[in-house]
């Protein structure tokens, strides 16, 4: 099949970007997206021009490297029948002819580095604000040391499915990374290991959140749409009720 | 943003549930508002916990300053998505949003201009069209809904007003922590429809009978 690509190309942070259009032949429909693009680059590498840049690694779903706007929505959720990242979006979910919008994502708090290559270390600097335990570690406990209920460890491991791919902040209208914070809060608050920092770990990521630029949620639903990993959009009301406990808590604890 | 818009919703149930009162009679309306007022013989509502007519002016007090904070929240959120959304994309195609969702900001500037109308013509009676009936506000609104665009502009206006609470009333409880499955997600979703078109209803079929002759003919 042969494609139209329309991608956004941009020398470096500080320079203009625009769309430019290239033609993509002899696509097959079991290559994915990344693939397609290997297969664009192959092609302006042989005419002398400069390669798309595009971020990934695992190729496999697993990492969350890999994001890019796809004809408006993140990942090409609105083109793939499934949930997906951009490596497992395959080109049998386009039509043979078909034009592609390819965009970084876009955000104040993820600035493009390159063409499609985003900045995402504010995620980083929000984990890094709270998303850690401080239980001795050691050597490794009895299996049934800690019991915890099979629905809590549902939950947990739900939520710890994010790979902090940050679709869900470039699908949001308000650029807000709830689903991404929300994520992570419901992963450690259900564990017993979450326990000590759980009022503290909420007004902590939360503030470092805000500070990183990112905006308020107002609760549309696009970022759970999009979301490769599925993770409910019930965390946020998670978060937002550890956050009103912690305003009765004393030093947030 | 959550409280203060559940405090508003909250009024708007009451104050739908006067209106109806138009369907039992002058008296009976007339008596309401001055009940709410203090100015009936029995001292009015809240009377004696309250002096006669002080509730009026706290609840005034409460629902103003509800406003306020309400609108200061919006212009908060607004302002930090507009700098966090420095550019914008090419292309972009919505998924899961609806209509009421995406259209709370500009939807309640429209809002909050016809509800400053609203004040001016009922409150302050420095709009009314039909005329001034001072101290009989039963014959008052009979006056303004017996004029054909006018129960077009309520119509019209309470649409905004129901597309805003079929969005905030969701999201107010999403907010507050209520949002705790996707079969919660479905029945906040639900009581939000239901509360937006009881509004709709309780507070438009009262114009419409008046224009239609159908109260006070
Ligand atoms: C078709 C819909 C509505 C009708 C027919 C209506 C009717 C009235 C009337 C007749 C009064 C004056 C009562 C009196 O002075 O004795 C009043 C007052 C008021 N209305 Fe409405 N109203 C409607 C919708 C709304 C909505 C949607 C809001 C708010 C968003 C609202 C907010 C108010 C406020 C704040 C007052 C003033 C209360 C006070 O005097 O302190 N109304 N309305
Ligand atoms: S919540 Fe979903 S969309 Fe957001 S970063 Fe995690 S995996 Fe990606
Ligand atoms: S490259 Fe790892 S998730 Fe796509």
């Amino acid at each position: 099949m042969n494609v139209t690509l329309r991608v956004w190309r941009q020398a470096n942070a500080h320079s203009e970007g625009r769309m430019v259009t290239y033609q993509v032949q002899d696509v097959s429909p079991d290559m994915s997206f990344l693939e397609m693009l290997d297969l664009l680059n192959e092609d302006l590498t042989v005419k002398g021009e400069e390669p798309v840049a595009f971020d990934h690694d695992c190729r496999e779903g697993i990492c969350g490297m890999c994001g890019v706007v796809i004809n408006g929505t993140a990942h090409g959720r609105g083109s793939s029948p499934v949930p997906t990242t951009t490596c497992q979006l395959h080109m049998r979910s386009f039509e043979d002819g078909a034009v592609i919008d390819v965009e970084p994502w876009r955000a104040g708090p993820f600035p493009v580095i390159k063409d499609l290559v985003v900045d995402r270390s504010a995620f980083d600097r929000i984990i890094q604000a709270g998303g850690y335990v401080s239980v001795s570690t050691g050597s490794a406990p009895d299996a049934h040391a800690n019991a915890v209920g099979k629905q809590k460890a549902d939950r947990a491991f739900d939520a710890a499915t994010c790979i902090g791919c940050g679709a869900c902040v470039a699908a949001c209208p308000n650029s807000s990374a709830m689903l991404f914070t929300a994520a992570k809060i419901t992963h450690l608050a259900m564990l017993p290991q979450g326990q000590p920092e759980r009022h503290l770990r909420v007004k902590k990521m939360l503030s470092q959140h805000d500070a990183e630029g990112f905006g308020g949620c107002t609760n549309i639903g696009e970022c759970a749409e999009v979301c490769p990993k599925q993770i409910p959009f019930d965390t946020i009301s998670q978060l937002n009720r550890d956050l009103i406990a912690s305003l009765f808590k004393r030093d947030g604890k | 943003m959550a409280v203060t818009g559940l405090i508003l919703i909250a009024f708007l149930l009451m104050h739908m549930f006067g209106n109806l009162k138009m369907f039992i009679g002058a008296d009976s309306f007339n008596h309401y508002a001055e009940w709410l007022k203090g100015q009936t013989a029995d001292g009015g509502i809240l009377y004696p916990i309250l002096p006669a007519g002080w509730f009026i002016w706290i609840f005034r007090v409460v629902l103003l300053a509800a406003v306020v904070l309400h609108i200061y929240s919006a212009v908060t959120l607004w302002s930090r998505a507009l700098a966090a959304n420095p550019t914008t994309y090419e292309a972009k195609r919505k998924l899961a949003q609806t209509y009421s969702a995406r259209t709370m900001r500009w939807g309640g500037i429209i809002l909050a201009g016809v509800l400053i109308f609203h004040l001016l013509q009922f409150t302050v009676h420095a709009t009314l069209i039909a005329g001034a009936f001072e101290d009989n506000p039963y014959k008052m609104v009979l006056g303004e809904f017996s004029i054909w665009w006018m129960v077009l502009v309520y119509a019209i206006w309470m649409v905004a007003v129901c597309m805003h609470i079929r969005h905030g009333f969701w999201s107010a409880f999403a907010t507050l922590g209520a949002n705790t499955s996707a079969k919660a997600r479905a029945i906040l979703n639900g009581c939000a429809w239901a509360v937006a078109l009881i509004l709709y209803i309780g507070f438009m079929i009262m114009p419409v009978s008046v224009l239609f002759g159908w109260i006070g003919a």
